[in-house]
């Protein structure tokens, strides 16, 4: 295992400086997402236009390093995607951080495919691909109005 | 007292852990297990195990005896009056749901009060929360002050006409202070109200004196005693298991059964309904071994000097906020890093074979309190050295590295 792998300067800069750490107004889609045995929480703000593409994206919530990050490429990555390209963009995601080598996604550039990978590195520990899937899973939930918090425990 | 050679005793030591030597900090959540109490289990399952109180045949009788040798060790090391003040239950957790469950449904009404402290684990507080919601009754919390620690003052402020019983921890999970058990009781009882006390920090590493302390029940954690886990203890005075109802119902607790009704069994058999931990306790007399061997006074001597040694390196290093700071104070260390989350500690420690814990500690009304989503701890067992601590120590540094700092 390798800590540089894991802590990758994109992840430590996302972390840091969250992106889209803020409240949308006038959002019409949120939800929450709570990780019980560390604490994690975020709310996720979406705002939909008519088109049904992403006009804006934005979280709430406090967590580790790597929560924060997750969250703040998940948001820079899906701003200006339609609804059905944003769950397509998560499922990949998800795909990724469980089994597969690298994101099958045709949506994303490479420059995003290569953010996004930055945080294949959890993989290596199991105990905190929680921390990197608890904004896409409330994401998820956001987009699809399940109007229930999503927890990481069951 | 030479650590060294106690350190030798438990095997989990001799191993690597991911290339590193243990660096183990994590004894407030559950402590390594010496071999004289692995060994224990083994040989009990692999020479002498029978179920106990039931059979008349020679390992059902032997099986039993050594079950309740455990017993009166126990008895013997927390200096209770009476053997059958000692009950077994599957951890602390169970001790303080059981009492919860039978004084609540004896004793408790619409309106009464619960008194807690801000300091208590989730386990002894969410027992109580079932009767908030069964039974209507209130629950309410005597505050911690800023040095993380609850004052006798402190209890007092929050005892009305309505109290009906006390329940605190005697040693702060995640502060480390130790609460003025023998003053609480001495309050309570003043106003006749009984006293649990949660002592699954305290058991580990204060001395104990039932008589003494004369708190009406006292829950006790095996696993944390470098005992095996599925095993806890319910002392409680003969008075109450006399008068409280039995808990669980089944094989084992009761006296006569008949289809019109049921009489229950003696102490301590009315609450230990079903088959127990057969082979945890009895390798728990153990660990009770293990521990007088050792010595409680030579344990107390020894996490003390870790806890002035850890303390004095902490604070020295400018990032590091201690929680909490009592006067009197337990073997255990939470501490945030600024600008690194306690998960991220957690995870960049455990690279060097350092194993602590991060989260709220199963305390997060404390931790809400403390304006705190999480924190890192470290916390001492016999086993831990200076080494340790330095090593501790380093691997902050290594952590502040990689973030930046």
């Amino acid at each position: 295992m390798d800590l540089k792998e894991l802590y990758q300067e994109i992840i430590l800069d996302h972390g840091k400086n969250p992106r889209n750490l803020r409240k949308t107004e006038n959002f019409n889609k949120d939800a929450k997402g709570h990780n019980p045995l560390c604490g994690d929480n975020v709310h996720i703000y979406l705002k939909l236009n008519e088109n049904k593409k992403v006009e804006d994206i934005s979280f709430e919530g406090h967590g580790c390093a790597i929560s924060m990050a997750s969250a703040s490429i998940m948001t820079d990555l899906v701003k200006g995607k339609e609804e059905a390209e944003v769950k397509e963009i998560v499922n990949d995601f998800l795909d990724m951080i469980k089994e597969k080598e690298e994101l099958q996604n045709k949506i994303l550039n490479e420059d995003e495919k290569t953010k996004l990978m930055c945080l294949s590195g959890v993989k290596q520990y199991p105990m905190r691909v929680k921390c990197a899937t608890l904004s896409w899973h409330t994401l998820t939930s956001a987009i699809n109005d399940f109007q229930k918090i999503v927890n990481t425990e069951s | 007292m030479d650590i060294d050679s106690i350190k030798k005793e438990f095997p989990i030591f001799d191993n690597k852990i991911q290339n590193n030597d243990l660096v183990y900090l994590d004894s407030a959540n559950s402590s390594q297990k010496p071999r004289v109490v692995i060994d224990r289990i083994y040989d009990f399952y692999s020479k002498e195990f029978s179920n106990v109180g039931r059979s008349v045949h020679y390992l059902a009788v032997a099986a039993t005896n050594l079950y309740e040798n455990t017993r009166t060790s126990v008895q013997k090391y927390i200096n209770a009056k009476d053997k059958n003040e000692i009950v077994f239950t599957k951890g602390a957790t169970e001790a303080i749901n059981l009492v919860a469950n039978t004084f609540g449904q004896k004793y408790l009404e619409e309106g009464d009060e619960v008194l807690l402290t801000e300091l208590e684990h989730h386990s002894n507080y969410v027992p109580w929360h079932f009767l908030r919601n069964s039974k209507k009754i209130k629950i309410e919390f005597a505050e911690i002050n800023e040095a993380g620690e609850v004052t006798i003052e402190a209890i007092k402020n929050k005892i009305t006409n309505k109290t009906k019983i006390i329940s605190v921890t005697h040693l702060s999970n995640v502060t480390g202070a130790i609460l003025p058990i023998k003053e609480i009781v001495e309050l309570a009882h003043s106003k006749n109200i009984p006293v649990l006390v949660d002592g699954c920090q305290g058991a580990p590493h204060l001395k104990l004196d039932m008589q003494e302390l004369d708190c009406d029940f006292y829950a006790i954690s095996g696993h944390k005693m470098y005992g095996p886990t599925g095993i806890g203890v319910l002392y409680a005075k003969k008075k109450w298991l006399d008068d409280l109802p039995p808990y669980q119902g089944g094989g084992g607790m009761i006296n006569e059964v008949k289809k019109t009704g049921i009489s229950y069994g003696e102490l301590p058999n009315k609450y230990e309904a079903g088959t127990m931990a057969t082979a945890q306790v009895i390798a728990f007399n153990e660990s009770i071994k293990f521990m007088e061997k050792v010595g409680i006074e030579n344990i107390e001597k020894h996490e003390r000097e870790l806890l002035d040694y850890g303390l004095d390196i902490l604070r020295k290093n400018n990032s590091i906020k201690i929680v909490g700071n009592p006067k009197n104070k337990g073997g255990v260390i939470s501490f945030t890093i600024e600008g690194v989350h306690p998960h991220d500690v957690a995870t960049i420690l455990d690279e060097d074979g350092v194993a602590i814990r991060a989260g709220h500690h199963c305390c997060q009304i404390l931790h809400e309190k403390l304006k705190l989503p999480a924190t890192a701890r470290a916390s001492f067992g016999i086993y831990n050295t200076k080494d340790d601590i330095d090593q501790l120590s380093q691997s902050i540094e290594n952590c502040k590295k990689i973030f930046n700092i």
